[in-house]
């Protein structure tokens, strides 16, 4: 036989690189994006806000200026669009009087309420999955139990938190109960998908081995299925922030982000940029909750799938 | 049509053992679908293939030829007749994992590495894992892939992810090799240096083969027998032995015999030409029931 000429490529060398650039770009994009949103926001302060003046001394210039604006918008007024700078200045006022900065309290909070997140996440990750296996396995479970499945996500879970809250006597666990709630459904419908997504070949392949089904689970359904399964607990983490600080309310938690929301939604029209800090400190619980998903998937899927779009 | 399977006096392999079948088919039918969307896909297939023989099945698309070799492979059950396998039923042959099996596509699994992929079998059965990484060292030196057993499938092109899934096939030394147009989707120079690969293979291992292809020259250069079969429904048309030198060769394809029997195969394949509205029936029919294209 003549000798074979080396068709196949060593993809890291090239790939490294390309991945860096790429991330780089991705920051760049993330915070061009981010300027332009706050510059639009200035933008219509300024056309259609309230009057404001800026007094004060910087480098040792006074600076006394007033800005009229030429028309007038509800939407950006001071009380539903306060300015970008009175929002990250409430991170650096004290949240009470002689108390610690608003952003030291908020991000304690964050913290109290990302734990409950992902304790949720954990256990309706898991009961996701477990349920996918299952329906998996079974035509008549699927076919029993998917539709009520489906329903659980119509209900709206502001109507049953408390109902699980009262069930459980309050507390962590009733907060992860109404995250897993949310989080669950995700995982099922993405891992449903994925353990069936190997190529039926595949299986006939398992089947002319004479595997049992636990095999063709480990070896075949649970593999091809990761990249969905990662898709889905993206969502999954997102969704298990906003199920925790729903599932806070009822549950009358004071140490996370629900009573900061609680709070300065009360106190909106005397202080609407703490709300806006308080929303801007959710989303960052969320983006970094779904951002750490990506680096698990990154760790475990890199090098192993073919198409691995980790966007 | 009950004839034994054609000795295999090659230099390189033992002495077949003529008198026993590997395959044993006796009126064996496939049926598609039921009531008036049923399209007989096989009808009185009766076949016997020996130890060591090389038979290729040949014909028209929706001849039923995939269908047979998946009914030996007990992938797919007959409507009626019965399949031995070792001189088992197909079912008993399957679980005592007595073939390989080789599809057109690799199938190979991503996340595996080359050389986990050709122990997948092995890790089903339960081999130690030493072990397993001896046959696959062995195997890799076979398809001459050695060095690629760290990459992972889609880093290697597609005639060397087939020569992967022939020796994940050939992983736990079935007796018994199933190849469902194995080369069908490589082109026409990797195909032919593929089919030189797999004679080697072939006498290295004296494993029996049934080939599944579309290829007239192909058949007549690899196979020992030739099954010709002809649709509406599937049926063995004719059998034309191959008389060539056991030791196939790049000359084998320059002899003045290959020729013949190419045309022989060619004619006994033109003698039964579908009628090509009724093939597209039987195609549909099967993709129907069994939700494969």
């Amino acid at each position: 036989m003549t000798a074979l000429p080396s068709i196949a490529q060593p993809r890291g060398a090239s790939l490294g690189l390309a991945r860096e650039t790429r991330s780089a770009r991705r920051v760049v994009g993330f915070v061009v994006v981010l300027l332009a949103v706050l510059v639009v926001w200035e933008l219509a302060k300024w056309l259609g806000g309230d009057p404001w003046r800026i007094h004060g001394t910087v480098l040792g210039l006074r600076i006394d200026y007033e800005h009229l604006p030429p028309t007038h918008w509800r939407i950006a007024d001071d009380l539903s669009l306060p300015h970008v700078w009175d929002v990250a200045r409430a991170f650096v006022d004290p949240a009470q009087r002689n108390g610690p900065p608003l952003g030291l309290v908020l991000a304690g909070q964050a913290l109290f309420t990302f734990r409950e997140a992902v304790i949720g996440f954990v256990f309706g990750g898991l009961l996701g999955l477990g349920l996918a296996v299952w329906f998996v396995h079974s035509r008549l479970a699927e076919r029993a139990l998917v539709p009520y499945v489906v329903a659980s996500q119509t209900v709206p879970i502001l109507a049953i938190s408390p109902i699980i809250v009262s069930a459980t006597k309050a507390g962590w666990l009733s907060v992860a109960i109404v995250t897993a709630y949310l989080t669950f459904f995700p995982v099922t419908i993405g891992a449903l998908r994925g353990l069936r997504a190997a190529d039926q070949r595949a299986f006939e392949l398992f089947r002319s081995y004479a595997a049992s089904n636990r095999q063709i689970l480990w070896l075949l359904r649970l593999p091809s299925s990761l990249p969905y399964l990662f898709a889905a607990l993206r969502i999954a983490a997102a969704a298990s922030v906003i199920g925790a600080i729903i599932g806070e309310i009822p549950a009358g938690i004071p140490d996370g982000l629900a009573s900061a929301i609680i709070n300065y939604n009360q106190y909106y029209v005397t202080a609407p940029e703490r709300l806006w800090a308080t929303i801007i400190l959710c989303s960052v619980v969320g983006l970094v909750f779904v951002g750490l998903v990506k680096v698990a998937e990154g760790r475990l899927l890199r090098g192993r799938y073919r198409t691995l779009d980790l966007a | 049509m009950t004839d034994v399977g054609a000795a295999h006096p090659g230099a390189s392999t033992p002495a077949p053992d003529v008198g026993r079948a590997v395959v044993h088919t006796t009126g064996v039918e496939k049926t598609f679908g039921t009531g008036p969307t049923a399209v007989k896909a096989l009808e009185g297939i009766d076949l016997e293939i020996g130890q060591g023989e090389f038979v290729s099945l040949i014909g028209p698309s929706g001849c039923g030829k995939s269908t047979l070799l998946r009914l030996i492979g007990d992938l797919t059950t007959p409507s009626a007749g019965q399949i031995l396998v070792n001189g088992k039923p197909a079912s008993r042959a399957r679980l005592d994992r007595d073939y390989g099996m080789v599809f057109q596509a690799p199938v190979l699994m991503d996340w595996r590495t080359i050389a986990r992929n050709i122990e997948l079998p092995l890790e089903i059965m339960g081999f130690p894992r030493d072990e397993r990484a001896r046959r696959s060292g062995e195997l890799l030196k076979l398809v001459e892939l050695e060095g690629f057993g760290g990459k992972h499938p889609w880093q290697l092109s597609g005639g060397m992810q087939q020569r992967v899934a022939i020796a994940r096939a050939l992983a736990f030394d079935p007796k018994l090799l199933l190849m469902d147009e194995p080369f069908g989707a490589l082109d026409e120079m990797t195909r032919e240096r593929m089919n030189l690969e797999l004679m080697k293979i072939w006498g290295q291992t004296a494993t029996t083969v049934v080939f599944v292809t579309h290829s007239i020259p192909e058949a007549v250069f690899l196979s020992t027998r030739v099954v010709v079969m002809s649709p509406r429904p599937g049926r063995i048309a004719r059998i034309v032995e191959i008389d060539l030198p056991h030791q196939r060769t790049v000359e084998t394809r320059e002899l003045e015999r290959y020729f013949e029997l190419v045309t022989q195969v060619r004619e006994a394949l033109r003698r039964h030409e579908p009628d090509t509205t009724t093939m597209d029936e039987l195609e549909a029919a099967r993709i129907r029931a069994e939700g494969l294209g």
